[in-house]
């Protein structure tokens, strides 16, 4: 059997150029929705198809790339957008957050903070932080051009009127550099505050929206709020059961059908790791299974 | 002396080779309020789109008198000072509530809309003035979290009012405000927009094919015909004693129905 024949990281030169002209000037413009000609993948549009062409582009022989997908490196998706690039790039892979030179991500900032040199890729389902109260393309691009930018508080005013607070708690919008208004993508508003002044460099893709847009290093990034109601990051009553740890984004994972569950690092490369350094949480899965079984004894 | 707050002269807009309206002139002054009347076709839709800046207009000017004393031409201003005069001194009542409200959000994201499009950003302020406005269009306050699709249509009617008047504006262009509204809700939202107008002092350009609104409404008339203005003059003076011809038929034909 004969493989067929890819270019490295699959897409060809030309428009591997095309997106990095996209990039740059996403770059120079913070936050600005770059139009790009998004190009089929051979991956449904769900799988991050904008996130794969940015990593597609800006991929060299000597990167190390990590892929997550909710923090995880070990789902369906992350491993096969991660064997993607194994294969057509020949690239070194890594499941370490300080050990990659690019990590694409769908919907989490790793815990660890990125130093300058990495380069994070979003995958981006819906670009437009307008569109849920105008859905006309032509007249949210005029918004953003004059800047007018009241309608993303009137969505924030509906979810404390309907809630009592803001309720948005993915994809939470943010102002860049005092200029634009940008969708984070469909990362827990606990990360915004990461992308703000990052030593790294964060591209976002919108493979199916055809839209790139960048996030330089050290840019100014501000999550949008009403004076009364500012800006606040999800906070968790426990630490990771497994890994002691706090201050992270949590995920809560069932234990067993009679409702038990905890509360686990959503990055699972932070839990590891800290696990490997020794450090411990109260309800270690078998520990829980073993009471679960005493009981039903 | 005080000078017009709207001046429209030698107005021309050509749908192709087709006139939608042509040869207009007319000022309006600060707190005035001029109906624009005619028969379907006669082009009164076509002119108050194109003296709202929302019809680009073939030739003519529109000067309008901005808060800081100068008049210019509305071609003349920048679209972002164009729009931002359209949502701060300017409103616009359409005829389909719809189309001037935002069905899916609240009554009072609703109102508090344009005050967010000017910068204001305390939760609590908003909706206590969005109360205020809901209050003056008579809507019950504890309805301020419902969505317009909940509400009868003589009260959308009021919230595009309460939305439209909430920045305080000095020139309102209404089409066919009632028009859509059953005759039973009309008077209630007829009253309601006479009551504010007096006390805001607004000035207003209403378009309306009934002359009994133009009549309740407007100090001053312009009867429009095949997208010409036949007849203009003060309301009373037009109604009771009709010059033009074409103004004639229409008065008559209101007074026989
Ligand atoms: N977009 C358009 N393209 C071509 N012709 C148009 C367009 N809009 C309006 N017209 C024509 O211009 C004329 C004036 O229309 P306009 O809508 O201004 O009338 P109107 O007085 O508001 O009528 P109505 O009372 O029915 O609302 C009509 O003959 C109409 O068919
Ligand atoms: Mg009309
Ligand atoms: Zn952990």
């Amino acid at each position: 059997m004969t493989l067929p024949e890819y270019n490295f990281a699959y897409l060809d030169e030309q428009t591997k150029r095309m997106i990095r002209r996209a990039i740059l000037k996403g770059i120079a413009i913070p936050g600005y929705q770059v139009p790009f000609a998004s190009r089929e993948m051979p991956m449904p549009y769900g799988w991050g198809t904008g996130g794969v062409q940015v990593t597609a582009a800006i991929l060299g022989p000597d990167d190390v790339l990590k892929v997550i997908d909710q923090g995880a490196d070990d789902t369906t998706n992350a491993v096969s957008i991660r064997a993607f690039f194994a294969k057509t790039a020949n690239v070194a892979t890594t499941t370490k957050t300080a050990d990659a030179t690019v990590i694409q991500t769908r919907h989490r900032i790793p815990e660890a903070p990125l130093s300058a040199g990495q380069v994070i890729v979003y995958q981006v389902p819906i670009p437009e932080p307008l569109r849920f109260l105008e859905p006309r393309e032509t007249e949210t691009r005029v918004m953003h051009g004059l800047e007018e930018y009241g309608l993303i508080h009137v969505k924030l005013y509906e979810d404390i009127a309907q809630h009592g607070h803001i309720a948005t708690t993915y994809a939470y919008p943010v102002k860049v550099e005092d200029r634009y208004v940008m969708d984070p993508s469909p990362i827990p508003k606990f990360d915004n505050p990461k992308m703000n002044g990052s030593p790294a460099l964060q591209l976002f893709g919108a493979g199916r929206e055809k839209r790139i847009y960048a996030l330089p290093p050290f840019t100014h990034v501000v999550s949008l709020d009403f004076e009364d109601h500012p800006f606040q990051v999800q906070k968790f009553k426990q630490p990771c059961a497994l890994c002691n740890a706090t201050g992270v984004y949590l995920d809560e994972v069932v234990t067993d059908d009679r409702g038990g569950r905890m509360y686990v690092c959503s990055d699972t490369d932070h839990c590891e790791t800290r696990r490997q350094d020794g450090h411990h949480g109260t309800g270690l899965p078998i520990a829980g299974q073993e009471t679960v079984k005493e009981d039903a004894a | 002396m005080t000078s017009p707050i709207l001046s429209v002269r030698d107005l021309e807009r050509r749908y192709g080779d087709f006139i939608g309206c042509t040869d207009i002139s007319f000022d309006v002054w600060p707190g005035e309020v001029v109906a624009i009347v005619g028969e379907s076709g006669s082009g009164k839709t076509t002119l108050l789109n194109c003296i709202s800046g929302r019809l680009e207009r073939s030739s003519g000017s529109i000067q309008y008198h901005m808060r800081d004393g100068r008049f210019p031409d509305l071609a003349d201003l920048s679209e972002a000072e164009r729009r931002f005069l359209m949502r701060t001194d300017w409103g616009f009542v359409h005829q389909n509530p719809a189309d001037g409200l935002r069905m899916r959000v609240s009554a009072g994201a609703n109102v508090g809309e344009r005050l967010m499009a000017i910068g204001d950003r305390h939760y609590g302020e908003i909706r206590d003035t969005a109360t205020e406005w809901l209050g003056r269009v008579e809507i019950a306050g504890d309805r301020i979290d419902d969505k317009p699709v909940a509400f009868s249509g003589g009260m959308r009617q009021r919230l595009q009012i309460a939305r439209n008047l909430v920045t305080r504006p000095r020139l309102i262009f209404m089409d066919e405000p009632t028009g859509g509204l059953d005759v039973s809700v009309q008077a209630r939202v007829l009253d309601l927009l006479r009551g504010l107008v007096s006390d805001l002092g607004l000035a207003v350009v209403i378009v309306t094919h009934d002359l009994a609104v133009a009549r309740l409404l407007s100090q001053r008339m312009i009867v429009m015909k095949n997208g010409r203005i036949v007849e203009t003059g003060l309301t009373d003076r037009v109604l009771d004693d009709p010059h033009h011809p074409y103004t004639q038929l229409l008065v008559a034909s209101i007074l026989e129905s």
